[in-house]
């Protein structure tokens, strides 16, 4: 998809950004939502995160991973240790590619 | 800044009060954590909007203004094979919907501003945004400094995620995807959702989460966010409830919650 279609498909997805992540904000009037429904909602950002990250982690081309062999294995491991001991993000991701990159790029896991 | 459109200059001047707000300042430091993974993630967002085939100035125009990682990534081989548009843009409304979720909560700190401003803040908000802003102001109270606050961390998540997206655009010959540099962005995310988790709820929350998404990812349009962000709600409601009951037992007050 190119030229004028591409554009066209762009002007659309800028709505999109913006429509989904306003939601709730455009209504002059609240929209009432259900007490229960409130409180559960506090666990959506999260399991947005898990939901994104998991996949990530022990899937590949859509399949669970069939080998222990994956350099992304050992190195979230690393990470989640790090990040109990520290709670530093930014040390977590460095630490995490740290193990990453040399195990995946080197032994091609 | 309601009723009538503000001049310019005093919408220029509002965003100078914004930006030398000390917490301003806040938002934006505490953005700096993730801002590696977003910054990787973005890099590879821009080279893969030219591999699979967008023109440099349609690359440009869709990272400069789309700036939403996960639909552009969704979407991008949908566009290299010519799907129609409509399968575009519902693909990326599915994958954008939980944003629609976390709109209901920015409305409790922002609901009193003008529309524009209102839109504004909604385009701005990413995840990492969002978590960081409940974890300052965990009560639904609108208060003076959290706009600063606000912006402070979206401009910085701007940042972090268009410089890397444009460098990567322009770079992409030199940047082979197989790499894996976007791993980077999971590992952020992973450690924002580590940060979240502070009871035992919150663990059953996402743990149930991280199982409903494996498990139903063959599920089209990335629909199965959606089926865990509705599993781990649920779970999370059950664990609160149990965990609460079980503080009610007498003698048996922190001890493992089970029905």
């Amino acid at each position: 998809m190119s030229g004028f279609l591409g554009f066209v498909a762009c002007v659309g997805l800028i709505a999109i950004t913006v429509l989904t992540r306003a939601f709730f904000m455009i209504p002059r009037k609240e929209v009432p939502l259900p007490q229960w429904l409130k409180r559960g909602l506090k666990y959506a950002p999260l399991a947005a995160l898990a939901a994104v990250i998991a996949p990530e982690i022990v899937m590949s081309n859509g399949h669970f991973i069939h080998t222990l062999a994956d350099a992304r294995l050992p190195a979230a491991a690393v990470a989640l240790v790090y990040f109990f001991y520290k709670r530093n993000i930014l040390g977590t991701i460095a630490l995490g590619m740290l193990v990453y990159l040399p195990l995946h790029i080197g032994l091609g896991w | 800044m309601s009723g009538a459109r503000p001049a310019p200059s005093a919408l220029l001047q509002r965003a100078r009060t914004i930006v030398r707000d000390p917490f301003f300042r806040t938002g934006s430091r505490e953005m700096m954590g993730t801002g590696l993974g977003i910054a990787a993630w973005g890099l590879v967002t821009g080279v893969a909007m030219i591999k699979s085939g967008l023109s440099l100035p349609l690359a440009l125009f869709m990272g400069l203004t789309v700036y939403a990682g996960s639909a552009q990534l969704a979407v991008l081989p949908l566009m290299t094979v010519g799907a129609p548009l409509w399968v575009v843009w519902f693909t990326a409304l599915c994958v954008n919907l939980r944003f629609v979720i976390l709109s209901s909560m920015w409305r409790s700190y922002f609901a009193h501003l003008s529309l524009r401003h209102r839109l504004a803040i909604g385009y701005f908000s990413g995840d990492v945004i969002f978590v960081n802003f409940m974890g300052r102001y965990p009560e639904a109270r609108p208060q003076a400094e959290q706009l600063p606050y606000f912006w402070g961390a979206a401009l910085t998540n701007w940042l972090a995620w268009q410089i890397p997206s444009t460098l990567g655009i322009f770079l992409a010959d030199r940047i082979p995807l197989s790499w894996g540099l976007g791993f980077a962005g999971v590992l952020a995310l992973m450690g924002v959702l580590l940060s979240m988790l502070n009871d035992r709820a919150t663990w059953v929350a996402s743990v149930v989460a991280c199982t409903a998404a494996v498990a139903a990812f063959a599920l089209p349009l990335k629909l199965n966010i959606l089926v865990a962000i509705a599993a781990a709600v649920a779970a999370g409601l059950v664990a609160e409830r149990l965990q609460k009951q079980a503080q009610q037992l007498p003698g048996k007050a922190g001890k493992e919650a089970r029905p």
